[in-house]
């Protein structure tokens, strides 16, 4: 066998950083479909899954890719697929089911230029609401973004920590830009990294109630083939696992379903705050698009501006309680993203008008730079 | 704002002459062997499978803002399309590094500083002008202090497939070799 955590320093594509973040985190099934900007993540798994004793599918599509990845996790192992935009909207019913049957995986989503076929080599953030809200009903759901190649590694073990944790799909919010760049990997020695796996359950088989919560509101999870009945349904269901389709059984699960994740906000959401204190512009970013803003942060400081930074590494759940905190304290957040305004609106409500929220908009196909945002926080100043 | 620490170099020519492993094992040399903050972004289009194509590097002490080249101070140059295209793009007074069996440089690089580095006929030379892209690394430890020599060579012995590590490292010290006389011949001017 070889080695799953290849501790030291090395110079890795964001792609490849996700897909040893995955292995050192103990990933051994993968089922994808090849799409750019995603495809080296399944290429290097390919290629590194048979040293460590996992298993590689190529399927014929997300939805069966999506789908195989639920029973794997079902099964016992942690599960990955990575995608770009037009196959995360055809795993989207499947992600569903993964969060109606609490399945512990994790989806990537390598953002291109979109909507629609878009801009296949290039780079965007056009999909962080579909990350959100693109399967049907209401459910929480929680997506990481990194800014760099370094990150990729690290949120991806982030990623299945929170899915084992939370017993939900966690998506690895990336983009063109992060993964098809190389930069400066670590890889820490293996014992420095923290690997969660799904709690398990406490009571002999014939007590099990697969959908029975703890007080935290997650349910123990006893996998196939571990001697206790399992049964689950993408139906609304009892604590037995057994449909029951009554409103009374919608009102209890659903609200857990959701529940289960607010209740942890504080818990699951990671900011980098910098220059804050005593700052009244605050720039609020993600992703790749946090290393140039907060750059046009330090230019701002070192023009007496004061500016701030306020990164979101983990996009949802939702910063709420951060934003409104220091909404209290500036009189502007400055919203620098690859869309026309997503987690602009996100800002925008949690201000909730105690400070003005401003959008800097890219439709995508390029980063924009330190000197544009720069120049957006400049504009702000005396207004 | 120029972040002085921040250095660019841009590999540039077309499809299959390793105008993209070129800038990998740059970024490598920084990152792993010299210890220092680089990315590589690169074109991925169509136009990286046979037309013109390019590779960038960003080298830098602290965390790198931006990954893609802004104002390059080395453009390497391997053939007639990357030298009309990407000319433009390098830095006044930057260093502009031409395979002389492929391009000629005209008078629009004479605000440069210019070196002519016969890098195919070197390679071919040694039977493989698969190489010429390696001996252009050598050549570019020389004349640029932004990475070592040193970490340049442990990157390509750790980037190249191992049976033909010989040959490369031939190539890169060939590179070196050059290098060493170009500014050999810069001091006596």
């Amino acid at each position: 066998m070889g080695k799953a955590v290849l501790t030291g320093r090395h110079f890795w594509y964001g792609n490849i950083a996700i897909a040893e973040g995955a292995i050192a985190a103990g990933c051994r099934f993968f089922a994808g479909y090849p799409i750019t900007p995603a495809s080296e993540i399944a290429e290097h798994i390919s290629r590194r899954f048979p040293e460590v004793g996992g298993i590689f599918v190529q399927f014929e599509d997300e939805l069966a890719s999506m789908a195989a990845i639920l029973g794997a996790s079902w099964a016992g192992v942690k599960s990955m697929t990575a995608t770009s935009g037009p196959g995360f909207s055809l795993m989207m019913e499947n992600i569903g089911l993964g969060v109606m049957m609490e399945v512990p995986v994790v989806v990537v989503d390598v953002q291109r230029g979109a909507p629609s076929t878009g801009l296949p080599t290039l780079t965007a953030q056009g999909d962080v609401m579909q990350a959100k809200w693109g399967s049907h009903g209401q459910y929480e759901i929680i997506a990481l973004s990194p800014e760099s190649p370094q990150e990729a590694f690290d949120l991806t073990i982030r990623c299945f920590n929170l899915a084992e944790k939370y017993r939900v799909p966690t998506i690895l919010l990336a983009s063109e830009s992060v993964c098809h760049s190389a930069g400066k990997v670590v890889v820490p020695p293996e014992e420095e990294i923290e690997i969660v796996y799904r709690k398990k359950p406490s009571v002999p088989p014939d007590e099990y109630l697969p959908y029975k919560p703890d007080e935290d509101l997650i349910p123990p999870m006893a996998c196939a083939g571990e001697g206790y009945s399992i049964k689950t349904t993408g139906l609304t269901h009892d604590e037995r696992g057994y449909p029951d389709t009554t409103p009374e059984a919608q009102e209890k699960l659903v609200k857990r379903l959701n529940d289960k994740i607010r209740m942890h906000r504080e818990e699951i959401v990671e900011v980098e705050e910098d220059f804050m204190d005593d700052a009244e512009i605050a720039v609020v970013s993600y992703g790749q698009v946090s290393r140039p803003a907060k750059r046009a942060v330090k230019m701002a400081r070192e023009e007496g501006i004061k500016a701030g930074s306020i990164r979101l590494i983990t996009v949802w759940p939702f910063a709420e309680h951060i934003i409104r905190k220091w909404a209290k304290q500036v009189d502007f957040f400055v919203v620098p993203e690859l869309n026309y305004g997503q987690i602009y609106l996100e800002v925008k409500r949690e201000a909730c008008g105690n400070a003005e929220t401003i959008l800097v908009p890219r439709m995508g196909g390029r980063l924009i730079t330190p000197e544009e945002i720069y120049h957006e926080i400049k504009k702000v100043v005396g207004r | 704002m120029r972040r002085r620490a921040r250095r660019e170099v841009m590999f540039a020519g077309f499809g299959g002459q390793g105008i993209i492993t070129a800038g990998f094992i740059v970024g490598r040399a920084a990152a792993v062997y010299d210890n220092k903050e680089a990315t590589l972004t690169q074109a991925y289009g169509p136009e990286a499978r046979g037309s013109t194509c390019y590779s960038g590097v960003v080298i830098d002490d602290e965390e790198i803002d931006y990954p893609y080249l802004l104002n390059p101070e080395v453009i390497v140059v391997m053939s007639k399309d990357a030298y009309e295209k990407f000319l433009p793009r390098l830095r006044e007074g930057g260093i502009l590094i031409v395979d002389s069996s492929i391009v000629k440089p005209d008078d629009r690089a004479n605000k440069f500083n210019v070196y002519e580095v016969p890098a195919t006929e070197e390679a071919e030379k040694m039977g493989a002008r698969i190489v010429a892209n390696v001996i252009m690394l050598g050549f570019l430890g020389k004349v640029w202090d932004a990475v070592s020599v040193e970490a340049l060579r442990e990157s390509v012995k750790s980037t190249v497939p191992r049976k033909y590590l010989d040959l490369n490292l031939r190539a890169f010290e060939r590179g070196v070799e050059l290098g060493e006389k170009a500014l050999q011949k810069r001091v006596e001017v």
